[in-house]
């Protein structure tokens, strides 16, 4: 059962993976990143982090691509014009990208070749209160740190993008 | 694989090493979405792809050690990813407003 959740729903983000980078216009690549971030979120509760995968729904697949959606729409961003690339990129790009490909698979094979299995059910760490009880007192610094980040962000998107005082 | 082997994998889930080879595939289609792409929202959707495929390594290792460090790092990834995109949507905003072009090309103010 396990192998069929995960070989299902790997497909799927595979899938839209692929086509986040093969669409032309930036709302199919949206769409298509949500179907990635929605497969992570069902591969994450097979790896026992509920609370992980309901953030990953509710704060990537809900509120940061409403917020791309959202300056798409904003933008009128239409096709992207394709010009002609520099032959260095067409001779070496896909033995490239299948050469960084096969390194990290190599590595993740070399390191990991027999690194336990994973069973639904085998690791209970992940639910609300595991992660709270570790959040405010392993992890209390991060957290407060993490408060500022954020504070940060708001004042620079506000600065940003408001309107020029005169 | 011979078969007998397949069913021992069947019987005990899935290894740990294809989620992780599975995130360096996104990984990896993430690089090259980043690089071949000219569209500038298209990339900095590659970006949350990278992050994402990541946070996948992250969450295999703390199922495999066993401990809840892992979803606190994929939390803290998950709250950069939300800062980033608020700060990096502001200025694709913005540079659209000044240059009227969403194409990385023609944004080349800092070459040369």
């Amino acid at each position: 059962m396990d192998l069929f959740f995960f070989s299902l729903f790997a497909f799927i983000a595979l899938i839209c993976a692929v086509n986040v980078v093969l669409q032309k216009h930036p709302i199919s690549s949206a769409l298509s990143l949500v179907g990635v971030m929605a497969s992570l979120a069902v591969l994450y509760l097979l790896l026992g982090a509920e609370f992980v995968a309901m953030a990953q729904v509710i704060v990537y697949a809900g509120a940061v691509m409403v917020l791309f959606v959202f300056v798409i729409m904003l933008l009128n961003a239409g096709l992207e014009e394709n010009r002609g690339r520099s032959w260095m990129a067409k001779l070496f790009g896909f033995p490239a990208f299948i050469a960084l490909l096969g390194l990290l698979c190599y590595f993740v094979q070399r390191w990991f070749p027999n690194s336990g299995f994973v069973q639904f059910g085998d690791f209970a760490g992940g639910g609300a209160q595991q992660i709270g009880y570790a959040l405010f007192t392993e992890y209390l610094l991060p957290f407060e740190v993490t408060s500022v980040l954020i504070l940060i962000a708001i004042i620079g998107a506000i600065v940003l993008a408001r309107k020029e005082l005169d | 694989m011979d078969p007998s082997a397949a069913m021992e994998m069947l019987k005990h889930g899935v290894p740990t090493s294809w989620y992780l080879t599975l995130s360096a595939i996104l990984f990896s289609i993430g690089v090259a979405g980043f690089i071949i792409r000219r569209n500038i929202i298209t990339v900095f959707m590659c970006i949350e792809l990278m992050l994402n495929a990541v946070n996948l390594s992250f969450i295999a290792f703390a199922h495999q050690h066993k401990q809840v460090s892992g979803h606190l790092f994929t939390f803290f990834v998950m709250v950069v990813a939300a800062a980033e995109a608020a700060v990096g949507l502001a200025i694709i905003l913005t540079v659209f407003k000044n240059r009227s072009t969403l194409n990385i090309d023609e944004i080349n103010t800092l070459k040369n």
